[in-house]
């Protein structure tokens, strides 16, 4: 005769609230998990899906994603002519805040590498990839747009023309992607009196100078574009992403671009331990140290609810030693109901979090080897919980029963 | 008529606290309970009653003295030469003065699980205990949990699982001290019924003296002493 599962269909209803509150404990010790890898997931989400073999940054420094990196937009050409790259990509990222129907819009911009790349690699679950040199955006379903929305930036009108899932930025803001080009001019976006005004900094200086006073024609140049000044470099970029050919020996690549001086080179192993050492480590860290504060707290709460159980069954305890039975009867009995609360919470734990954490801002990720983790945790927890009531059960005295 | 022991005591003495808190709670008391003798045991509170009764049903032991149930020495002193669980499962069965009943557990379970404490399997348990049930005349609540059934029927429901593993001795602690003067007449001619049908020596702690002629003997206790023993007309000589 099961004593656990009798006890437990009489007390149903308090037995059930009692699973109740273990489970939603259980699924923060989920999500807290769930969040920790979405963390994760996010940080590495664009060097995994760009996929490219190697990232070339600025000299001396561990951009773009770790710091700022700017290196000219000709080194695309340059690393392109280094034997053994297949191709290389230039590669900006920025984050923008405007507002969009009244609601503040967070955007990681993206450049892509028009024409070479439209874009074919996102994972679109709408719509098409960039199909202009100019003025249309991919964005991802977090930001809330819909195909066919027209975006204000800077000066110019943007239209989204597919839409993306999952796709994130570290701080967890959607990305949007554009042409190369024009994530630059949204990176670089001034007003016009700030135009003016560099305009005519620009003329001041130039007439401080001997060339200025003695060349007319430079006073001239210098109130056009800055696009349009020779002396003036075209913007710059963040990275460069280079695709090894198939078979090539990628550390000669490496070395090669490395000897030049301005420039660093990092392989996408490289890129995520930065990334995971640097930027996302503390995070990381903080997540998995609550992570397991929270679950030490649920074993403390678990075991306070099983001693509570056991408490109110001292005196059937005493009646069941007096009758002779043995400790592990006993012992049975609060361990089972221990193992079966601790199981019915992950259960809930589970269900709701399916429910809850889809909901949440951030990506929650719940991960089959999470699952098996914490199940084995949860396992661990109830036999320990259960230890304060089997050690209270064990030291009931059978004449207790006669009291 | 002689009956086979089902408990022997000898020279049994208790106990508690020393120097000038000590109290003597039984002093030697000696007596046999004969297997299908049904005896009272009554005296006034503080007596030594339920002392004797924890001692011989091996719940608390006594200072010194011997207890013999079945012919085998079970006590020497003041230690069980048994292991004491598994000799009350198999020897022993009590009755309380509540019934305490398991709350979780419905009418019949409660007592199925004597059986099967007892390692009878569950099928036979179950057969054993409904066979119980109804000879205690309450085979209509078999399903009922205890807070379903009244105080006596839930005293008859404590009587089965007391008589669950075919005891040789059952003890009984007041009883009927919850149970109004009708009720409790029935408890204790049940008691009779069983010690005679089932072949049990009865032990009753009790102070319903309305009841005492349902009894083949009294025991009566006082300061630890025990200083009458009453035959009755219908019971046995000792």
């Amino acid at each position: 005769m099961n004593l656990a599962f009798r006890d437990i269909r009489h007390n149903f209803a308090r037995f059930a609230l009692t699973a109740v509150g273990v489970g939603l404990l259980l699924m923060i010790v989920m999500g807290m998990g769930g969040i920790y890898r979405g963390l994760i997931e996010d940080a590495l989400l664009l060097v995994n899906r760009i996929g490219a073999d190697l990232w070339v940054v600025q000299q001396g420094t561990r951009g773009p994603f770790a710091e700022v990196s700017r290196i000219p937009v000709n080194f695309e050409d340059r690393v392109r002519a280094v034997p053994g790259v297949l191709n290389s990509r230039g590669f900006v990222s920025h984050t923008i805040q405007r507002e969009f129907r009244n609601q503040p819009l967070r955007i990681v911009v993206q450049g892509l590498s028009w024409p070479d790349d439209k874009g074919q690699w996102l994972p679109l679950i709408a719509g098409r990839p960039l199909g202009a040199a100019h003025y249309e955006m991919i964005a991802d379903r977090l930001l809330g747009l819909s195909i066919g929305d027209v975006l204000k930036l800077g000066r110019d009108n943007y239209t989204v023309v597919g839409i993306t899932k999952g796709m994130v930025g570290q701080g967890g803001d959607g990305l949007g992607f554009f042409t190369m080009r024009d994530a630059l001019t949204i990176q670089w976006d001034l007003s016009s009196e700030s135009i003016r005004l560099e305009r005519a900094a620009r003329k001041a200086r130039a007439f401080g100078q001997d060339i200025g006073k003695t060349q007319p024609f430079l006073i001239e140049r210098t109130q056009g574009p800055s696009s349009s000044l020779p002396v003036l470099a075209k913007p710059m970029i963040s990275a460069v992403l280079v695709d090894v050919r198939p078979g090539a020996d990628i550390s000669s690549v490496i070395n090669t671009i490395s000897a030049w001086g301005d420039a660093t080179v990092y392989t996408a192993d490289e890129q995520r331990a930065l990334l995971l050492k640097g930027m996302v480590d503390r995070a990381r860290r903080q997540l998995g140290l609550f992570r397991a504060l929270l679950i030490i707290i649920s074993a403390i709460i678990m075991a306070l609810i099983i001693y509570t159980l056991t408490l109110d069954k001292l005196h059937d305890i005493a009646t069941l030693k007096l009758m002779g039975a043995r400790n592990s009867t006993i012992l049975g009995l609060i361990l089972q109901q221990a193992l079966v609360l601790g199981a019915i919470g992950y259960v809930l734990a589970y269900y709701f979090g399916q429910w809850i954490f889809p909901r949440f801002p951030r990506r929650v990720i719940v991960q089959q080897e999470d699952l098996i983790s914490l199940a084995i945790v949860v396992v661990i927890i109830s036999i320990l919980s259960s230890a304060l009531g089997i050690w209270k059960a064990m030291k009931v005295q059978a004449n207790e029963a006669l009291q | 008529m002689t009956k086979a022991p089902a408990i022997e005591t000898k020279g049994l003495t208790k106990t508690y606290g020393s120097g000038n808190t000590e109290v003597q709670a039984m002093i030697d008391v000696n007596f046999t309970l004969g297997k299908g003798e049904v005896v009272a045991l009554v005296g006034p509170s503080g007596a030594g009653k339920s002392t004797l009764l924890s001692s011989v049903g091996l719940i608390n032991f006594p200072t010194s003295g011997d207890i013999f149930v079945d012919g085998a020495q079970v006590v020497a002193g003041s230690e069980p030469l048994v292991d004491v669980r598994a000799f009350r499962r198999k020897h022993i069965g009590y009755v309380f003065q509540r019934a305490n009943l398991i709350p979780f557990l419905t009418a019949l379970e409660n007592v199925q699980l004597a059986l099967e404490i007892n390692d009878t399997p569950s099928g036979e348990a179950k057969k054993r205990a409904i066979e119980l049930i109804n000879y205690l005349g309450v085979g209509d609540r078999l399903k009922n949990l205890p807070h379903m059934l009244s105080g006596g029927q839930q005293q008859r429901i404590a009587v089965a699982r007391s008589l669950a593993n075919n005891p040789s001795l059952v003890l009984a602690d007041e009883p009927t001290a919850a149970l109004d003067s009708v009720r409790g007449r029935q408890v204790m001619e049940l008691f009779r019924q069983v010690a005679h049908d089932q072949g049990a020596g009865v032990l009753v702690v009790t102070h319903d003296h309305r009841s005492l002629d349902v009894f083949d003997r009294i025991l009566e206790m006082e300061d630890g002493v025990l200083i009458h023993k009453i035959e009755q007309e219908n019971g046995t000589t000792h």
